[in-house]
């Protein structure tokens, strides 16, 4: 290694300095990230506090639907598709190892709770990332790049109140709503391929759902998708919102990362927050 | 002097190590029309975002009559700031919303009006923009020239008593550019606002502005009217107006300003030994009324036709022209008496009732979709130069033999 200081003709102060550098370097630059995460899960907190304090501010009411409609209605047909497939194949994948056991009756727990307390928030909450999470961010940071937020600002229109503050509430009413629904859909994608195509018995299959599934159940799954709500709309909305403050890139490549960073911080921070509320809840 | 509505003192303004604002002072008066002239990347912006709040000082005060800023309570500032509009320099109009939608935004969100008081106000504002076709477009279906119009519509909609506009001009053609200016200038009268506006378009905005502010080298280096600017000395006149100026005028073609005096100038030289000239002042009349009839783009292109028309004739026997108000073309014939300028000028005179009136109508027409018909004058009038005399002199005196020398008249067949 080329950092014998005589080997090199420096002198000894240089190449200590030279020497601590390249030891500490990695470090350096692993503390300037997570320096950098910090900092910017702390404005994101901010971010969220102050959106949400505008919440009920006159005039948000009709804002906070056309966001339901867009994020909540406009969803419905993929999150349809998604919990039926879902389901389906769950039941096929379950049925063909509970066989084994001659369990085939459990198929229903199985599928149920596996929806209600899992699959139904985490899929809902990704679904929903990659249909109106990166469009959120994408509007956004196209607002932001064009001088429209500004505008709002020179017109003495919050930004936060009008555009940040009815995507988060209204992702905090769609999730748990679009989470039934798959959750839901998932129940009778299981039925479709345990009962119809796989033979298990219909009564024993609704009895087992009715029977293992409590109302916990139920509510965890719902508190879940509130969380991903909040996490999946503060972030898109964070990052189309600061997308000119990006230092790796500017105007509509800017947006474009934004929109990538949305929708991957977005999947990450959903198991994350998945696997923390699930041990806080058990 | 009265008060200022807004003055800044010692302000300074900082990006990083960048100064972008090194004591500036200045002062903004109450129902003028003020033009914070620079070079791209001065500083101009920077400055406007300060008025209205966007962008704070790192040194420095800014007051608003006589207040500063920071001495005032956070809900009076805000009331402060309420009274002021901004047009971006893109516009800046919300490209999901329809026309209407987007003039309408301000009053929905700050105000507790009825819709039905919202579509008044709104729809007088499109009347008065001459958007009226344009109300349920999108800004992306829109010209530049509208969305310029729509965009000043939602910042007039509030009735504010300041409006920014951030280079307004950029990017449209000579006579969208001079039609904008015109259309500044026209609702300026109309609704009495303050008008701040940044620009680079000199010559042009010398005559919509009542006050001019030069920001070079990171401060303000001039304050005064377009005449006191005339006199100033300074290398921002050379680097910057010089530069920004030209030779010819971009609209008409005609000599700039300079250029014409630096003509002028040697005119007399020779006329000190001996060599007559004269000066012919010629006026487009009833501008007004083709603005109103016809629109700002039309009446530009009026301007345009004019003064093409002028050069066309008078330049081939040696007369340099320039233009020098909105609506007035001064012209020096060189190496003539009066009698010989009156010769050129009814020679004129017949050309112009024969062609050169129509010219100007046919121009006008081809920039409006209006299917109406308007009438205007055209005055010339005529001076012998003196010897020594001052140009503003002579021009006055050529002013004061104008008559009407052709009229456009709308018969009943249109």
């Amino acid at each position: 290694m080329a950092l014998n200081a005589k080997s090199q003709n420096l002198p000894d102060g240089r190449a200590r300095y030279q020497l601590g550098t390249l030891l500490t370097g990695p470090f350096a630059a692993v503390g300037r990230k997570v320096m950098s995460w910090v900092g910017n899960l702390g404005a994101a907190s901010i971010f969220l506090l102050l959106a949400l304090l505008t919440i009920f501010r006159p005039k948000q009411l009709p804002k906070i639907v056309e966001q339901i409609y867009y994020i909540g209605a406009s969803s419905t047909m993929i999150i349809l598709l998604v919990g039926l497939f879902t389901g389906m194949v769950l039941s096929l994948q379950s049925y063909h190892a509970l066989v084994k056991f001659g369990a085939q009756g459990s198929l229903g727990t199985l599928v149920v709770l596996s929806l209600v307390r899992e699959l139904g928030p985490v899929l809902t909450g990704i679904m929903i990332t990659a249909r109106a999470g990166s469009a959120i961010t994408a509007e956004i940071g196209i607002q932001r790049i064009s001088e429209q937020i500004d505008a709002l600002s020179t017109m003495r229109i919050d930004p936060l109140r009008y555009l940040v503050s009815p995507r988060i509430t209204a992702s905090i009413i769609s999730f748990p709503l679009l989470t039934a629904l798959f959750d839901l859909i998932g129940i009778l994608g299981g039925y479709l391929t345990g009962v119809v195509i796989l033979g298990v018995n219909s009564g024993i299959y609704f009895h087992r759902i009715q029977a293992s599934v409590e109302l916990k159940d139920v509510t965890d799954g719902f508190i879940k998708a509130i969380v991903f709500g909040v996490i999946v709309s503060t972030i898109c909305c964070y990052q189309g919102y600061f997308a000119h403050m990006r230092t790796d890139s500017h105007g509509a490549k800017a947006v474009g990362l934004s929109t990538t960073s949305a929708v991957v911080l977005s999947c990450v921070l959903i198991l994350v927050a998945d696997y923390v509320v699930t041990s806080l809840l058990i | 002097m009265d008060t200022p509505l807004i003055e800044f003192q010692d302000v300074t303004k900082r990006f990083g190590p960048r100064t972008v604002l090194e004591r500036v002072n200045l002062q903004i008066y109450e129902g003028q029309v003020t033009t914070i002239i620079g070079l791209s990347g001065a500083g101009k912006s920077v400055l406007l975002k300060h008025i209205i709040g966007m962008i704070h000082p790192d040194e420095g005060t800014i007051f608003f009559r006589g207040e500063p800023l920071t001495s005032i309570k956070n809900s009076q500032t805000a009331a402060k700031f309420a009274q002021m509009s901004y047009m971006f320099q893109n516009n800046a109009l919300f490209d999901s919303m329809t026309v209407y939608d987007n003039i309408a935004l301000p009053l929905r969100e700050t105000t507790n009006l009825s819709e039905a008081e919202i579509k008044s106000r709104v729809m007088a504002r499109i009347e008065q923009t001459e958007l009226g076709d344009a109300v349920h477009r999108y800004p992306s279906e829109l010209s530049g020239g509208m969305q310029k119009r729509a965009a000043l519509a939602r910042a007039l909609v509030t009735d504010p008593r300041i409006v920014l506009f951030d280079e307004p001009t950029t990017g449209q053609d000579p006579v969208r550019k001079n039609a904008i200016l015109s259309m500044i200038a026209e609702y300026q009268r109309k609704f009495g606002f303050t008008a701040v506006l940044v620009s680079h378009e000199i010559p042009n905005v010398y005559f919509i502005s009542n006050r001019i502010l030069a920001l070079y080298d990171r401060t303000i280096v001039f304050q005064g009217t377009p005449e006191e600017l005339e006199d100033f000395d300074h290398p921002f006149k050379d680097e910057v107006i010089h530069s920004l100026e030209g030779l010819q005028e971009e609209l008409t073609g005609l000599y700039s300003r300079r250029q014409f005096k630096v003509l002028y100038h040697n005119q007399l030289k020779r006329q000190a030994l001996g060599e007559a000239y004269c000066v012919a002042v010629f006026t487009l009349e009833r501008l007004d009324d083709v603005i109103g009839v016809l629109g700002h783009d039309a009446a530009q292109e009026a301007i345009r036709s004019m003064g093409a028309f002028i050069d066309k004739h008078l330049g081939p026997i040696g007369g340099f022209s320039t233009r020098r108000r909105i609506n007035e073309f001064v012209t020096v014939l060189p190496y003539s008496d009066v009698a010989e300028c009156d010769g050129i000028l009814k020679n004129l005179v017949g050309d112009f009732r024969e062609q050169g009136v129509r010219s100007i109508w046919v121009g006008a027409s081809k920039r409006t979709v209006s299917e109406q018909c308007v009438e205007f004058t055209v005055l010339g009038g005529l001076a012998q130069g003196q010897p020594f005399a001052e140009m503003d002199d002579v021009i006055e005196l050529a002013k004061k033999q104008q008559k009407e020398i052709g009229r456009f008249m709308c018969t009943e067949k249109g």
